[in-house]
């Protein structure tokens, strides 16, 4: 089963969720650190790594003793990666996508596939957890292959946990789709309910079964309970606003490790998604 | 012209509540929301939206049945798993990129353009104001974010401002390197936690990358003095200027509930000296011209 953690708002708690509930199973999970522009799982769990490999992106090399400068490469591109001069060919590989057509319409095979580093991936463990994140190179900016490539390593006879990044564009899908269920975390002030109901939308479109958390309740005003009861979107736990979890948090501690009855919570939390999944029915 | 981008690395740090709060001290400025995946600023600056334009942000594949001969050629050359077995195109997996609709065979696949947002343009009791809307799960929020900014470039020649305070977004993709090109500096809102230390050397090495000069304050600092401390070692390090820190303080929710900044919500408390100290520091900096903004007119305050 794969549950993926997502907010709109950044900030409201979704690595929180995340580690602590890996932290609280007993049975065998994976963590998936998507957020790989911040990743931040691993300051929490503090796992051992074991293995790390770069995440690599094919882009276009012009071999010019064979290109003839007709133009299709740059024809056919439609991020402006390429651009045919009269006797060169510049390739901008921060704007290439990596799609291939390059490679396709050159009818001078002058088009060669070079590897460009997107960033890099570490596998690692800790207790009944293995952990695997990613993490982009400082400059770069394609984010969705890089989560692509973390998400490659979901073992499916495991409970898979993602962290997923803020947001609601690419990167957040690539972190949500597919998944079998999704938390949504939120904080209940203005902003937290506004990009709550950006990211709900989201989740819509993905047509996934999804739920609530609540962090810092107490801190705004009910706005976002009454949304959630409007919207039929179910509130699975709720964290009460309190600096001592504020403080455990800045120190990169889990409230499931040290404060009493949050273990308990956190696998309560877990039961209740396993029965909304299963009345949606796996996939 | 002076633009002043405010970054975080970490959401949630509190940019947004500080840019709205440094609209109470600026004058003369456009503001602009570069956050256009989970735009906020709007719901404290609550701008009159004069002019709301699409943004046509890219293009997306169909395959019309009438047409296709079932070739299999577009399975063949999408990179992106887009195309399934039934040819049927995923517009969540489609990039855009028109491979297919270049090289089918048949001619078959349109490839018309998408409204991928809103932008627009408004007044607030601020100043004007720039901001948009990315659709859901839409591509291209680097792009969004570039036209924000040039439109608010415009306005701001056009109606004689010469200050920019921009809003930006999180992380440090594809949009927050949109949104910060050619900025005069940056404020990093940092958090004193270990996730906030993390993302906060991220966004400082991003700017070093693009050679943007950086600044960083440090939001709620009291809730944890050491890692304060290892923000400020840390900024030293990378040459980022420590321009002050904010207590750990309810007015900024409590002043967002009410829609105002905290200046306007005007409750007796440390982080609103706190913040002007920031907003005048920040002036000090040798990238702006320190003399036109060495009166502080605070509006609001009364």
């Amino acid at each position: 089963m794969i549950i993926s953690i997502a907010s709109g708002k950044g900030g409201t708690g979704k690595t929180t969720i995340a580690t602590n509930l890996a932290v609280a199973l007993k049975q065998k999970v994976q963590l998936l650190d998507c957020d790989v522009e911040e990743p931040n799982a691993h300051l929490f769990l503090n796992p051992v790594i074991e293995k790390k490999e770069t995440v690599n992106a094919p882009v276009p090399g012009i071999d010019l003793s064979k290109c003839s400068f007709c133009r299709k490469c740059m024809d056919i591109c439609r991020f402006g990666a390429i651009a045919v001069l009269k006797k060169d060919v510049m390739v901008f590989d921060n704007l290439c996508h990596s799609c291939g057509g390059c490679f396709e319409v050159c009818s001078e095979n002058a088009v060669v596939e070079k590897e460009q580093s997107l960033g890099w991936i570490e596998h690692g463990s800790v207790n009944q957890i293995s952990f695997i994140h990613g993490r982009m190179d400082i400059g770069q900016v394609m984010v969705p292959p890089i989560i692509k490539k973390v998400r490659s390593f979901t073992d499916p006879d495991q409970i898979t946990i993602i962290d997923a990044p803020p947001g609601t564009s690419c990167p957040v899908i690539a972190a949500m789709n597919k998944a079998d269920f999704v938390i949504l975390v939120t904080e209940p002030t203005p902003f937290g309910l506004h990009d709550l109901k950006l990211a709900f939308e989201a989740v819509k479109l993905l047509d996934i079964p999804c739920g609530l958390v609540i962090n810092r309740a107490g801190v705004g005003n009910d706005d976002v309970n009454t949304y959630a009861k409007k919207e039929d979107l179910p509130i699975l736990m709720e964290i009460p606003f309190d600096k001592r979890i504020a403080q455990i948090y800045s120190n990169g501690q889990m409230i499931a490790d040290t404060l009493p009855g949050y273990k308990e919570k956190f696998q309560a939390l877990f039961l209740t998604i396993e029965l909304l999944v299963e009345k949606t029915g796996v996939r | 012209m002076k633009e002043l981008v405010v970054l975080s690395g970490k959401g949630g740090t509190g940019k947004t509540s500080i840019t709205a709060a440094f609209a109470s001290l600026t004058q003369n400025t456009i503001f602009c929301d570069a956050d256009v995946d989970a735009a906020d600023l709007h719901l404290i600056l609550t701008p009159d939206v004069k002019e709301s334009n699409e943004f046509l942000g890219g293009h997306e594949a169909i395959i019309d049945p009438e047409r296709c001969t079932l070739c299999g050629r577009c399975i063949e050359v999408c990179r992106f798993d887009a195309v399934k077995s039934d040819f049927r195109i995923d517009p969540i997996e489609c990039e855009g990129c028109g491979v297919c609709v270049d090289l089918c065979p048949e001619q078959a696949i349109e490839f018309p353009v998408t409204i991928c947002g809103q932008w627009y343009k408004s007044d607030t009791r601020f100043g004007p104001m720039v901001h948009a809307r990315l659709g859901i799960a839409q591509e291209n929020s680097g792009k969004l974010v570039s036209l924000v900014r040039q439109e608010a470039k415009k306005t701001a020649e056009k109606k004689g401002l010469d200050f920019i305070l921009t809003d930006g977004p999180p992380g440090i993709g594809c949009p927050v390197i949109a949104s910060i090109g050619q900025a005069t500096a940056v404020l990093i809102v940092a958090e004193p936690t270990l996730s906030g230390l993390h993302d906060m050397e991220r966004v400082g090495q991003l700017c070093k990358h693009f050679n943007i000069s950086a600044m960083v304050c440090i939001n709620k600092y009291d809730l944890n003095l050491d890692l304060t401390k290892e923000i400020e070692t840390l900024a030293r390090e990378h040459q980022i200027e420590c321009v002050g820190k904010i207590s750990f303080d309810q007015i900024f929710t409590e002043s967002m509930i009410q829609k105002e900044t905290i200046f306007e919500y005007n409750k007796d408390s440390q982080a609103i000296i706190e913040v002007m100290q920031i907003w005048e520091n920040i002036h000090c900096q040798p990238v702006f011209n320190r003399l036109s903004f060495i009166d502080l007119h605070l509006r609001g305050l009364g």
